[in-house]
């Protein structure tokens, strides 16, 4: 791997532990009935808690707690029957309360894992490492400051207060930049495939901390760490922690100490920087939150969970390659979005013959049409039995393979169904053998020059008779009839 | 405590608008300084006219016509809620309090908002940023708090109910040296959406009234499982309301007398000890037997209660930091001095020196030593209730070891003030239900309440002794107060 | 146990509190004293207690996933000490 020479050497080795935050897509907030809609107008989104009036109080969002569960469950987690929320209590414009409702002693998950492909290979062949989760637990977003550029003054929108956060703690168990941007984009897929969160890191859904030490290799005990905040793209991810530890070694190789302390990935500059806003040191006073009693949830609901979870993006792969005899490749595009994912399912479940073709269909040619159309699969409104209807027909030679994409975006933009369209748009195939031979022996009878230049050896003229032969069809004929029928006649 | 005006509403033989009028006539020069803020004359008697009409249409609901005073940390609509602080003081809440909510659609009027201590936080209402609240039964000295306010706006009638909040005794030892009857639930049997928090687990809104009767029917009205307060119990009592028990009497119930509040060693003012015996005695002569209990760690519940209760307050009062709503420091150059100056200037001493103790006993290497071991004896607290609750059906106790003191008289030795305390803040830390009765007056006229506790959800039970307590003691006391 | 003045000051910063340097003085005889009274329940014996957070257990099993709240940006910001553009306007906030 690239970073581990170019940066570690033989030398050193980095550890790195992630503090992932995944907001939650519910329709409201973790403890108030409030919108958590993206990208609303600033203060539009506040109930009277999520502003810290006096007298307000919270209440537990139970749709939460559902997908924090699932998200749990899918990293192998024990769940508790009963989690407690605590208070972290600090002084911010942006946190209202003054303090933050999160969990501390007793969080919702703990003890997960998650393998995730080291090599290179995403799909999972090469490598893997197993990364150990911590803990996993619930707490709730704070607001937006923006700074006015220029200006002594930021402003404060409180919209993302009380947005439903998971925290997921990571083991130091990441050994380089590679292995973290890894790991950041293998729960990116998770949370996506459970359908508990956007899992967008442009629009914050998503984003990480990484604690970060370097150590000679071969030491078992840890360097000194620090931590990287706010880290926002799966690319930063790895350029902030390959910055730090490069930084890290550094300061080692010049005889000089690492120092704890928390720092930010300058992306224009390229390098790490402590932070200066948090001078004064932290002491959270962490107390169990006397307004929210203890939160049950009991073993029948986690086991209704379980059973209601969503496969996997791995899981799907390995269905796909080793049930299903679908290609590598093929199995890692349909994978890449569960909407994908769930559409070449449901269209196998209409196809009866092997899921490969329908494969090749989805891959080669819908994701064309829909890219082409600027269609999501959820908004090109073809159901996967109309998609599977459109295969047939090209499948029993009823359209052409040109005509069975053309099909396609007149379904998109028209919502006329394949049938109407084949007819109106005449895109039936002469298949008509007797029909395709007049049209083969007129072609023939109006260019004896071409036939000799043919019969002389010029093998590249039979492109050209198929071209006339299918222009005299209107394009309809069956190109693979026209082919057998011509050279039938002209070696003959 | 001549007229029962309450009833003479209910029967129809006064109307709400005469009682109104008669409200706004004596709250015009506020002598005790009972009301932080006040309702307008004309919509209240618009109100009033209002429920004169439901009234003669047959149509009146529980509470039609009752002017109520709401202590001013309990949010409204339409009128500022300070709670006593200068960095609320122009605060405008845009919800209301489920309890006011509940007294509103059960045809109560709400008339104001009454004086208290800053956030709930002292047992004499001095330290509002209006100023202290005077004891009707004598100007000199102090209403008792921090519900003061709501305890003196009733002796003083100007209103003929009132809800107060209670963390330590905030309801009980006021009512008892204003010489009213007030209430401090169950812990979550009253929603707490809306009281501004002092400190969470141990905060209740609690109904104050001059008459049993009536402090049960303002409870009946705002007790039940509330969707906006996750701590609010789901479980309703079955039978009828408290009101509706009051006349079953107490024979055959057995009531607890614990040694540590009635003892030689609690210290108890004589004049006091001998009113919570008339209490007594006055039960036993209505059939209820009598038995000393003990209730071991009594001696300790102040110091639990200051430790839990500084520490919840230090992180409710972290939102008043002159960013959204309330006071907000002029002259501040960055950040850090927005918060600090503003929040010097605009809470008080006593509230300050709470949120330093408070952050103090929750900070890193302290939290063990202070705030989790108090924790743990408020479960040996709770203990000592439950198994004196094995033997008896409720327990008698004095309210407070003296009766209502001079104004400034303690104001320098938080420690003394504090342990004002002592008889109250137990029930509180076990989350029961305890009331302060009316029991008649000291030789200066001075009125003392009596203490009953219950288990939890034992209102009713609490009601029907409290009942029988104040037909005796103050037909006694009549000619003396 | 006996409080530093140093370290009343220390609280006083988490705490967002500016204490007056006279103020101070007395704050630390008055939290000594506070402390000192409830130092009494190092008396008791709590290795095996549980702590209580809550002294009556309600059942708590959270509320569905409904958009049923929320203020206007007027009922928001409306009441602010200083708002610019519907937003809360404070002093500069660094690395955010």
């Amino acid at each position: 791997m690239d970073d581990l020479s170019d940066i570690l050497g033989d030398e050193y080795e980095a550890v790195i532990g992630l503090e992932v935050h995944c907001q939650l897509d519910t329709a409201s907030k973790l403890f108030s009935g409030a919108s958590t809609k993206y990208g609303a107008e600033p203060n539009s989104q506040v109930a009277p808690l999520d502003m810290g009036l006096p007298g307000t109080l919270p209440v537990v969002n139970r749709k939460a707690v559902e997908y924090a569960v699932r998200a749990g469950l899918a990293l192998r987690c024990d769940v508790r029957n009963e989690t407690k929320f605590a208070r972290k209590n600090y002084f911010y414009p942006d946190l209202p309360k003054g303090y933050q409702i999160s969990q501390h002693r007793a969080p919702l998950c703990e003890n997960g894992e998650l393998v995730v492909p080291i090599d290179g290979d995403p799909l999972g062949d090469g490598d893997v490492r197993r990364v150990g989760i911590q803990r996993l637990h619930l707490e709730e977003d704070a607001g937006k400051s923006t700074h006015l550029k220029g200006q002594p003054h930021s402003l404060v929108d409180l919209n993302r207060c009380g947005v439903p956060l998971i925290e997921i703690v990571s083991e130091p168990d990441l050994r380089t930049p590679a292995e973290a941007r890894a790991y950041m984009k293998a729960l990116r897929d998770i949370v996506v495939f459970l359908d508990i969160s956007d899992g967008e890191m442009s629009e914050g859904s998503l984003r990480c901390d990484a604690n970060v030490s370097v150590r000679p290799s071969g030491d078992e005990a840890f360097g000194t760490r620090t931590e990287l905040k706010n880290i926002n793209s799966f690319k930063f991810v790895h350029d902030g922690i390959a910055a730090e530890i490069r930084r890290q070694i550094e300061l080692l190789e010049a005889g000089e100490s690492v120092e704890q302390e928390t720092r930010l990935y300058d992306v224009d500059a390229g390098r790490t920087r402590p932070m200066r806003s948090k001078e004064e040191s932290h002491d959270y006073r962490y107390f169990p939150e006397p307004d929210l009693p203890v939160f049950t949830v009991d073993k029948e609901w986690i086991e209704e969970i379980r059973a209601n979870l969503p496969a996997l993006p791995a899981e799907r792969r390995r269905m796909y390659r080793e049930a299903w005899n679908v290609g590598r490749d093929d199995a890692g595009v349909l994978t890449g979005e569960p909407a994908l994912a769930n559409f070449f399912e449901a269209s196998v479940a209409h196809w009866s013959g092997d899921a490969q073709t329908v494969a090749n269909w989805i891959v080669n040619q819908w994701l064309r049409v829909l890219n082409d159309t600027g269609h999501t699969i959820d908004e090109a409104g073809v159901e996967p039995g109309e998609f599977v209807g459109v295969v047939e027909l090209v499948e029993d030679r009823v359209i052409s393979q040109n005509a069975g994409q053309t099909v396609l975006e007149e379904m998109i933009t028209t919502g006329r169904d394949a049938e109407t369209i084949v007819d109106d748009e005449g895109l039936r195939q002469m298949t008509d053998a007797g029909a395709i031979e007049s049209l083969v022996d007129d072609v023939l009878d109006d260019n004896p020059e071409q036939v000799a230049e043919y019969r002389g050896g010029n093998n590249n003229v039979l492109g050209w008779f198929i071209g006339q032969v299918m222009q005299a069809s209107g394009g309809s004929a069956d190109p693979k009839i026209v082919r057998s029928l011509l050279q039938e006649k002209l070696d003959s | 405590m001549s007229r029962d005006i309450l009833k003479e509403l209910r029967a129809g033989e006064i109307s709400s608008l005469e009682v109104i009028d008669a409200i706004i006539e004596a709250a015009q020069d506020d002598v005790f300084n009972a009301f932080v803020s006040l309702v307008d004359p004309s919509e209240l008697r618009e109100q009033a006219r209002g429920a004169d009409r439901a009234r003669e249409a047959g149509e009146a609901r529980p509470l039609e016509g009752w002017p109520v005073a709401i202590k001013d940390n309990i949010c409204t609509r339409n009128l500022t809620t300070t709670a006593g602080s200068k960095i609320l003081e122009d605060f405008e809440s845009p919800y209301e309090a489920t309890a006011v909510q509940r007294l509103r659609d059960a045809g109560a009027i709400v008339v104001g908002k009454t004086n208290l201590d800053e956030f709930g936080m002292g047992s004499s209402s001095e330290t509002s940023h209006i100023g202290p609240v005077r004891n009707p039964a004598d100007p000199d000295r102090v209403a008792g708090g921090s519900s003061g306010g709501s305890a003196a706006a009733l002796a003083a009638e100007l209103a003929l109910g009132a809800l107060g909040s209670d963390t330590g005794g905030s309801v009980r030892q006021p009512a008892s040296h204003c010489g009213v009857v007030g209430l401090k639930p169950t812990y979550g049997r009253v929603s707490r959406n809306g009281l501004i928090a002092y400190a969470s687990s141990l905060d209740q809104i609690g109904p104050m009234a001059s008459t049993v009767e009536g402090c049960a029917r303002l409870f009946d009205a705002i007790a039940g499982h509330d969707d906006r307060d996750a701590t609010s119990l789901a479980v309703e009592p079955a039978g009828p309301g408290c009101a509706d028990v009051l006349s079953e009497g107490v024979d055959g119930m057995t009531v607890g007398l614990p040694e540590e509040y009635l003892g030689e060693a609690s210290r108890l003012d004589p004049q006091v000890r001998s009113r919570v015996e008339a209490a007594i005695e006055a039960l036993e002569e209505a059939g209820a037997e009598t038995t000393s209990v003990s209730l071991p760690h009594t001696e300790y519940a102040v110091a639990t209660y200051y430790l839990i209760a500084t520490a919840e307050a230090s992180s409710n009062l972290a939102r008043y930091d002159g960013v959204r709503f309330g006071r907000r420091a002029e002259d501040a150059d960055d950040l850090a001095e927005l918060y600090k100056k503003s929040r010097a200037e605009g809470f008080g001493d006593e509230v300050k020196r709470r949120i330093i103790l408070g952050t103090y006993v929750l900070s890193a290497g302290y939290y063990e030593a202070y705030y989790e071991k108090a924790q743990k004896v408020r479960t040996l607290i709770r203990r000592d209730f439950e198994s004196a609750f094995e033997e008896v059906d409720a327990l008698v106790a004095p309210v407070a070891p003296t009766p209502a003191w001079t104004l400034g008289e303690k104001r320098d030795d938080p420690l003394e003030m504090y342990l004002e305390d002592i008889f109250t803040t137990s029930a509180n830390l076990a989350g029961i239900p305890a009331m302060s009765v009316p029991s008649g007056t000291t030789d200066q006229g001075l009125p003392v309440g009596t203490q009953l506790l219950g288990p939890a959800l034992s209102e009713p039970v609490l009601f029907r002794l409290a009942q029988k307590i104040f037909e005796q003691c103050n037909d006694e006391a009549s000619g003396r107060g | 146990m006996s409080i530093a003045k140093t370290e009343v000051e220390k609280v006083a910063r988490l705490a967002r509190l500016e204490v007056e340097e006279k103020r101070a003085e007395k704050l630390v005889d008055e939290l000594d004293s506070v402390l000192e009274y409830v130092g009494k329940l190092d008396e008791l014996d709590t290795d095996d207690v549980e702590p209580t957070t809550h002294p009556v257990a309600a059942e708590h099993t959270g509320r569905d996933d409904e958009v049923n709240e929320g203020l206007t940006v007027e009922q928001v910001v409306g009441h602010a000490p200083d708002q610019q553009d519907g937003q809360f306007r404070v002093p500069k906030v660094v690395d955010e």
